[in-house]
């Protein structure tokens, strides 16, 4: 530790004003302040800052992801040796699921930090560490099939048109992570949706008998509810699916993280859940056929549900500000996200598009509740006036 | 007064770039995202609003001191309505496929802004060559827009150009896949969009104050 924190020093004045690397400078800033708490000290203005920066709050988030990608890695291993009747030990699934998300990782790292560096250069910015999430966001919602060449121009659409033309982190109107996915969806339908996507080798290949790759989610599009995988399996995830979305357990360990940590709201996640759950039942009551009937609390186990609930939906950059703001964007996700599940076949997840939309909402919501405030307390103000 | 004066040409030139009427003055955009999916509709979209504008901007003009101002709008509108109907029979006596293609589009030049604005604000107070002039160039300008960003959907969405494969097949087989996002009008958006970023880094004077 001693002897880096004596390195970065040594090197420090090559790149600060007038150095050799001065151009580099927010290059060289970018590791020193991920490596070691930044000292700086404020010169005006407000001298009390909170001992967590953006970094310290970013990793606690990888941190929060870590269960469900470990989860997703054996999973992976585990839905390939069921389609071809493969056994494996636990740690042969993991190691075999983990070599194929790793690549995914190191490219949309890779492309993604690269154009962060790139685009700070150009603005003479510091390098900010919005990324750092991002990063590990995307490989976990794309199914395990999805092609490099289309993650690199996924994450370099997300990260340029999703974040760099608003100004860069702390600006984007949307999560880059859901443009990113977005953008593959309707771009390269064939690749990110039907049946044999989720499952590594599947397209092309066929599967031992009876094995379908099919999600619950597109055998419940389909109007077939009967085979589907029990509630407990979906609960912990031994089903097709993205790569780290299927566990709900792994995804709650990390919703614990967060929400001891303070860093992901409660609120969103709560009122989500009671949004999914409210139109659930709902359709129960009209129930007109199988997918209407199904029990409510199914969605919160199906598809991305949980994991868009956990980690895209409460992404403070994107998400509403004010504490009821915060109420109506979550239950609005769960509603509009079953919504789109029960009564548009054509998209079998609604998840993505439904914090997408409530992204571009949740400035206006922020701006309903605050001038419901302002109103309340002049009429406060006026009454005591009055008396 | 020679035919192509510099004062005339720089009417010819100036939408090309600086007074571009879609991706300066942002007009004529529903067009510009519905027709060009495809480099054949768009160059045909863009000749027929390059013929709509020049004649009309000439017409006008040449009846300009007679249009009682209150009224104004009626009678161009009349004008501008007989030109693209003369179109709209001309694309479909000669390329029918692409008038089909166009459908609508071809109907809906009326309601162009481009068009409306060339008349207010040029050709109201100018004189009948120049204003033909001007009308050639704003179409020109909205055409090469149009063709630009039709080239570049048509080329990413459908792998090729004008209709003819140019994405050779060993793409397809080593996995390429063509992009879906291309033929929507959602990417026409960002295509138009990228347009005015790069001309405006270009062009620095064109950067809104604030």
């Amino acid at each position: 530790m001693k002897s880096l924190r004596k390195f970065l020093d040594k090197k420090k004045p090559l790149f600060q004003k007038g150095g050799k690397f001065a151009k580099f400078g927010s290059t060289f800033g970018a590791f020193e302040t991920f490596l070691f708490t930044p000292n700086h000290t404020s010169k005006s203005g407000v001298h009390i800052h909170d001992a967590i920066d953006l970094k310290r709050t970013m990793i606690v988030v990888v941190l929060a992801l870590v269960p469900a990608l470990l989860f997703g890695s054996w999973n992976i291993g585990y839905q390939h040796g069921l389609a071809f009747g493969i056994e494996r030990s636990l740690v042969e699934n993991f190691l075999f699921g983990f070599l194929k998300i790793l690549p995914v990782i190191v490219v949309s790292y890779g492309v993604g930090l690269g154009i962060e560096f790139i685009s700070a250069q150009i603005r003479g910015h510091e390098v900010n560490e919005g990324f750092l999430v991002t990063g590990i966001l995307i490989p976990l919602i794309l199914p395990v099939n999805i092609p490099l060449w289309m993650v690199a121009l996924a994450v370099t659409f997300a990260v340029i048109f999703g974040k760099e033309i608003f100004g860069g982190t702390g600006y984007n109107i949307m999560n880059v992570a859901l443009i990113a996915r977005a953008f593959l969806f309707f771009a390269y339908p064939s690749e990110m949706s039907g049946d044999a996507v989720w499952v590594y080798e599947l397209p092309g290949n066929t599967p031992i008998d009876g094995f379908s790759g099919a999600t619950p989610l597109a055998q419940l599009a389909q109007g077939a509810s009967t085979n589907m995988a029990s509630f407990g399996d979906m609960f912990m995830g031994f089903i097709p699916g993205s790569m780290g979305e299927t566990s709900t357990i792994a995804i709650l360990i990390g919703a614990a993280i967060l929400i001891f940590t303070g860093i992901g709201s409660w609120k969103i996640m709560l009122s989500t859940v009671l949004g999914a759950l409210a139109i659930g039942l709902l359709c129960n009551v009209l129930s007109v056929n199988d997918y209407m009937s199904l029990p409510p609390y199914y969605h919160l186990v199906m598809g991305g549900f949980a994991f868009g609930a956990v980690f895209m939906a409460t992404d403070p950059v994107t998400a509403s500000h004010t504490e009821k703001g915060k109420w109506i964007y979550g239950f609005m996700i769960g509603a509009l996200a079953v919504l789109i599940r029960v009564f548009n076949p054509a998209y079998p997840e609604g998840m993505m598009l439904a914090i997408l939309l409530m992204n571009v909402w949740s400035p206006l919501i922020d701006y309903f509740v605050i001038e419901g405030h302002i109103k309340r307390r002049l009429k406060r103000a006026n009454l005591k006036g009055n008396a | 007064m020679s035919i192509l004066s510099s004062k005339n040409f720089k009417l010819l030139s100036n939408p090309l770039n600086m007074e571009n009427p879609v991706t300066v003055q942002i007009l004529g955009i529903c067009s510009a995202l519905a027709v060009t999916t495809k480099l054949k509709p768009a160059i045909v979209m863009g000749l027929s609003v390059l013929v709509v504008t020049a004649f009309s901007n000439l017409v006008i003009s040449a009846m300009r001191n007679y249009i009682p101002p209150r009224i104004r709008i009626i009678v161009q509108l009349v004008v501008v309505a007989s030109m693209v109907i003369l179109v709209d029979q001309l694309l479909r006596a000669f390329v029918y496929d692409v008038s089909k293609q166009l459908s609508v589009y071809v109907g809906l030049i009326i309601t162009n802004c481009i068009i409306m604005g060339r008349l207010e604000a040029f050709a109201m107070g100018n004189k009948p060559w120049p204003s033909f002039i001007d009308g050639v160039g704003n179409g020109i300008g909205y055409s090469v827009i149009l063709i630009v960003v039709a080239f570049i959907r048509e080329l990413f969405g459908s792998g090729a150009v004008l209709g003819y494969q140019v994405v050779p097949q060993s793409f397809y087989d080593g996995g390429y896949v063509n992009n879906g996002m291309m033929i929507m009008p959602t990417m026409a958006l960002v295509l138009v969009g990228v347009i005015i970023w790069i001309q405006r880094s270009f062009n620095k004077e064109l950067i809104e104050k604030d």
